[in-house]
């Protein structure tokens, strides 16, 4: 019994750990409508700095805790910087827009993280005065656990106290529930987000600064750490204080017990909590459904059948692909085959997003089941190259038909963040699963049957599977079915008032989308060999979304021209120190300058030019 | 006439590619009620966003006290001494009545009347009595009422007041003329959308109807009598 309310104590020490980062990004989303991905930035960034501090003052009580506001207060600095000079500028673009810019800066602190501090792990000092235990029921818990099981109460008491206390709450209060009314009535609202970015940085640094007793300090705790707030986030409610707390309470409490019973699965069992309960209350426990003016969102343009000035381009290019392997070298052959799938994974992409008007965050899991479907054929069933390539498919579409069913039931924010958290379930299954998936260390010597051995025959079977995919989800495209998810995408009420089952039309798009995913994956796996855990994580995911980006959302070569341009960029600056942010800094500047991404601004230059319709005017 | 506070020159406001309003120009003078008539869709809304700058005029300028405020932030607009009221109210449901009167505080300007929450309580009694509810728990009449009170507490000499006859009781109408009526009194200059013609006529000095974005009558309501054609024609009655 004791033993269990020591892991109940465990479970709150973490779960305030939890609230302090969690609450720092309902707040930021709540008024911004920004879900903020650099918020895990900014509490690793909080760690390190109040690493560096504490080394000047060791021992001292006054200096540990110095140093731990301090580091909170550099990273509200820092997050009002960022704040200033990247979100100020897309706060009215589209939600997609927005998390992949805030991605950038993800990218771009890990770099600035890895200079400044170095990319060792780091273990923090016992904060001074609270080293050691008491003895609860007979069972040690650290003091210091002690401390930030009240904290967690506290902050929310304060937070509270200052929302509904103060003029400064009231204005955020407001702002939150309609923004152009609160610029109506004389307040400026750029200044409020700035002092509420401040905040939310603060709480995010301070979160991270307290982490120092506890555990080691490294690289990747942004992207762990974000993933874990984004689920207390949406369970709460975005935007809710109060049900950060309590998802936050719920989080904790299940880690805590969860290792007891399932130790292998305990990220998922997070993600299984988050999907059950959107499905149940699709806002959150305390979240409310997202106001009008906010889901009025860009009116995309109608997507037309290709001009013949776009048509025999795409025949050049396609001349272009299949004479190249005479022309050009191995190197060149294997990068082309690797554009080829990357091609397909973001047209694939491109296909929710555009027709369904579904953003999805975690498109990487149905590329990483593809992959390991087909991984499996070979390690375990003794299978051929062909069928683990029929069983790749299976597999995505497998997963896609089960996270899918979640999925469709929301929209928005929530439908991004809920395909995260299936791509996390996929990931952290991979990753835990030692037996099956080989974990870190991954599954190698997956090669391709003998006839496709040579990088010249697999680059053909790749131009066929992928050129083949891109061209049939074309097809779809311009089929009735196609038209249906569209009208669905732009008019939901008037597609479900004819008696069109929107909802069964859009589960259908996501099977569809995975199941090409899962091609791609499936043909990746063969041409590298191996297969690897990162390939279902969320920097693969934002991979997929960065290339639709570049190329352009609202055409339909966009995917293509992206997987393309970012393939070759990526090789280029990967072999570089600091690549990272470099892609980066790219991310931010394509979200903020060229929103219409590079097939769009092409486009845009032909209808101006003369050579192609404007399909604005047309409609 | 008394010196000028706001004047329209040539607007032109666009809704993506839809031309909403057409060189679209008219003054209203210090201390003048003005009402703006014309049917659903002929602009009305529409130019009162675009005085706040929620919408942005394509081209064509708004002058307040002879400062260009075309393209000013909203919230400067809103600093500068013009209140908005807008159609839908846009009360903030989760915010008391107190704090929705929060919201809209902005500091004393020279020369005109300092509103207070307790003068405010005065002029909309029911308010008082429902200081500590939420927006959303109060009806209608009472939201307009909130709504009116909330921008009077950034004490503007500008009032934007957008159909606020709209949709509320037949009692409830006469009651808000009256109150009208009492801020008139005070000196405010107002500016109201309406397309109820009595209750425009009671509080009003002049009427503009505005039809298909452009203005098609300036004057007074006499006049407007005169020309019934004009009413039968710009005006559903
Ligand atoms: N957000 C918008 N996008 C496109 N068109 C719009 C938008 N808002 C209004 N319109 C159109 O602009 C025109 C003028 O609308 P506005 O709301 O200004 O009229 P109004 O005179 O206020 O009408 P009402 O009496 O119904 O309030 C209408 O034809 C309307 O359909
Ligand atoms: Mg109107």
């Amino acid at each position: 019994m004791s033993f269990y309310f020591a892991q109940f104590l465990t479970g709150l020490s973490s779960a305030s750990s939890l609230f302090l980062v969690a609450c720092g990004l309902s707040l930021i989303f709540g008024v911004t409508r920004v879900v903020n991905f650099a918020h895990g930035s900014f509490y690793m960034l909080g760690a390190y700095v109040a690493y560096a501090l504490v080394q000047f003052v060791p021992g001292s009580i006054l200096g540990f805790w110095g140093s731990v506001l301090a580091a909170a207060l550099i990273v509200a600095l820092v997050g009002v910087v960022v704040e200033i000079l990247i979100l100020k500028r897309i706060y009215n673009a589209p939600e997609l827009y927005q998390l992949v810019a805030t991605f950038g800066v993800v990218l771009l602190m890990q770099d600035a993280i890895l200079l400044i501090f170095g990319g060792d792990d780091q273990f923090g000092p016992r904060a001074p005065g609270l080293d050691s235990v008491v003895r609860v029921f007979g069972e040690p818990i650290p003091e210091y656990d002690l401390v930030l099981i009240a904290l967690g109460p506290i902050v929310l008491g304060a937070l509270w106290l200052l929302l509904n206390r103060t003029r400064w709450g009231i204005l955020v209060r407001a702002a939150t529930l309609d923004r152009e009314m609160v610029a109506s009535l004389g307040v400026n609202q750029s200044w409020l987000f700035t002092t509420v970015f401040f905040l939310g940085s603060f709480l995010a640094g301070l979160g991270g600064a307290l982490q120092l007793p506890r555990v080691s300090i490294n690289l990747l705790m942004d992207l762990s750490i974000i993933a874990e707030a984004f689920v207390v986030v949406v369970i709460g409610g975005m935007g809710s204080i109060p049900g950060a707390f309590i998802a936050a309470l719920l989080i904790g409490e299940l880690n805590a017990f969860g290792v007891l019973v399932l130790p292998q699965a305990t990220i998922v069992l997070a993600f299984v909590v988050m999907a059950v309960v959107l499905v149940i209350r699709p806002y959150g426990l305390l979240g409310k459904a997202e106001t009008l003016a906010h889901v009025a969102g860009q009116v995309e343009l109608p997507i037309r059948p290709a001009s013949t000035l776009a048509k025999s381009i795409a025949g050049l290019l396609l001349i272009g692909l299949v004479v190249m392997p005479f022309l050009a070298g191995e190197f060149a052959i294997v990068l082309a085959t690797d554009v080829l799938i990357f091609a397909l994974f973001a047209a694939s992409l491109h296909f929710i997003m555009s027709n369904g008007g579904m953003v999805s965050f975690g498109h990487a899991a149905y590329f990483g089941l593809g992959a390991y479907g087909a991984a499996f054929v070979i390690k375990y069933a003794g299978g051929s190259m062909e069928l683990a390539l029929l069983a790749a498919p299976l597999m995505a579409a497998a997963g896609a038909l089960i996270f899918g069913w979640f999925c469709v039931r929301l929209s928005g924010v929530y439908m991004a963040m809920l395909t995260l958290a299936a791509a996390q379930i996929v990931w952290s299954t991979a990753y835990q699963w030692q037996d099956l998936t080989g974990g870190d260390d991954g599954l190698l010597g997956i090669w391709p049957s003998e006839w496709a051995k040579s990088k010249t025959a697999y680059y053909y079977l790749a131009l066929v599977l992928c050129g083949g995919g891109i061209l049939a989800m074309r097809r779809m495209i311009f089929s009735p079915f196609g038209y249906t998810l569209r009208g669905g995408r732009d008019n939901p009420n008037r597609t479900e008032s004819i008696g069109i089952n929107l909802r069964q039309h859009q589960w259908a798009a996501f099977i569809i989308a995975g199941v090409f995913a899962g091609i791609a994956g499936g043909v990746y796996v063969f041409s590298k060999g191996s297969i690897f855990p990162d390939e279902a994580a969320i920097p693969r995911s934002v991979d997929a979304l960065v290339m639709v980006l570049l190329g352009g959302v609202q055409t339909l070569s966009g995917p293509v021209v992206g997987a393309g341009v970012f393939r070759l960029l990526e090789d280029e600056i990967s072999r570089l120190d600091y690549w990272r942010a470099i892609l980066g800094v790219i991310i931010i500047s394509i979200v903020v300058i060229a929103p219409e991404g590079i097939a769009g601004f092409i486009k845009k230059i032909a209808v101006k030019a003369g050579f192609e319709r404007n399909e604005e005017q047309a409609s | 006439m008394a010196e000028i506070m706001l004047e329209l020159n040539e607007i032109n406001t666009f809704y993506g590619k839809a031309h909403i309003l057409h060189d679209l120009s008219f003054k209203v003078a210090a201390g003048e009620v003005v009402a703006l008539l014309g049917r659903n869709g002929a602009g009305k809304t529409t130019t009162m966003r675009t005085i706040m700058q929620l919408a942005r005029p394509q081209s064509g300028t708004v002058q307040f006290e002879g400062n260009d405020i075309t393209r000013w932030a909203t919230h400067k607009v809103a600093q500068a001494g013009i209140g908005y009221v807008p159609e839908e109210r846009r009360i903030f449901g989760d915010l008391t009545v107190m704090e929705n009167l929060e919201v809209g505080r902005q500091p004393v300007r020279d020369g005109l009347p300092a509103w207070t929450v307790e003068h405010l309580f005065e002029l909309f009694p029911n308010l008082a009595e429902r200081r500590d509810n939420r927006g959303k728990q109060m009806s209608g009449g009472e939201q307009q009422m909130l709504t009116i009170a909330r921008t009077l507490m950034g004490n503007p000499k500008l009032l934007l007041l957008d159909e606020p006859s709209e949709g509320i009781a037949p009692v409830i109408v006469e009651q808000m003329a009256q109150t009208l009526l009492e801020i008139k009194a005070k000196g405010l200059t107002v500016l109201l959308s309406e397309q109820n013609l009595h209750f425009a006529r009671i509080v009003a000095d002049r009427a503009i109807i505005i039809e298909g974005g452009g203005a098609v009558f300036d004057s007074t309501f006499e006049d407007l009598e005169t020309h019934p054609e004009i009413r039968d024609q710009y005006l559903s009655v």
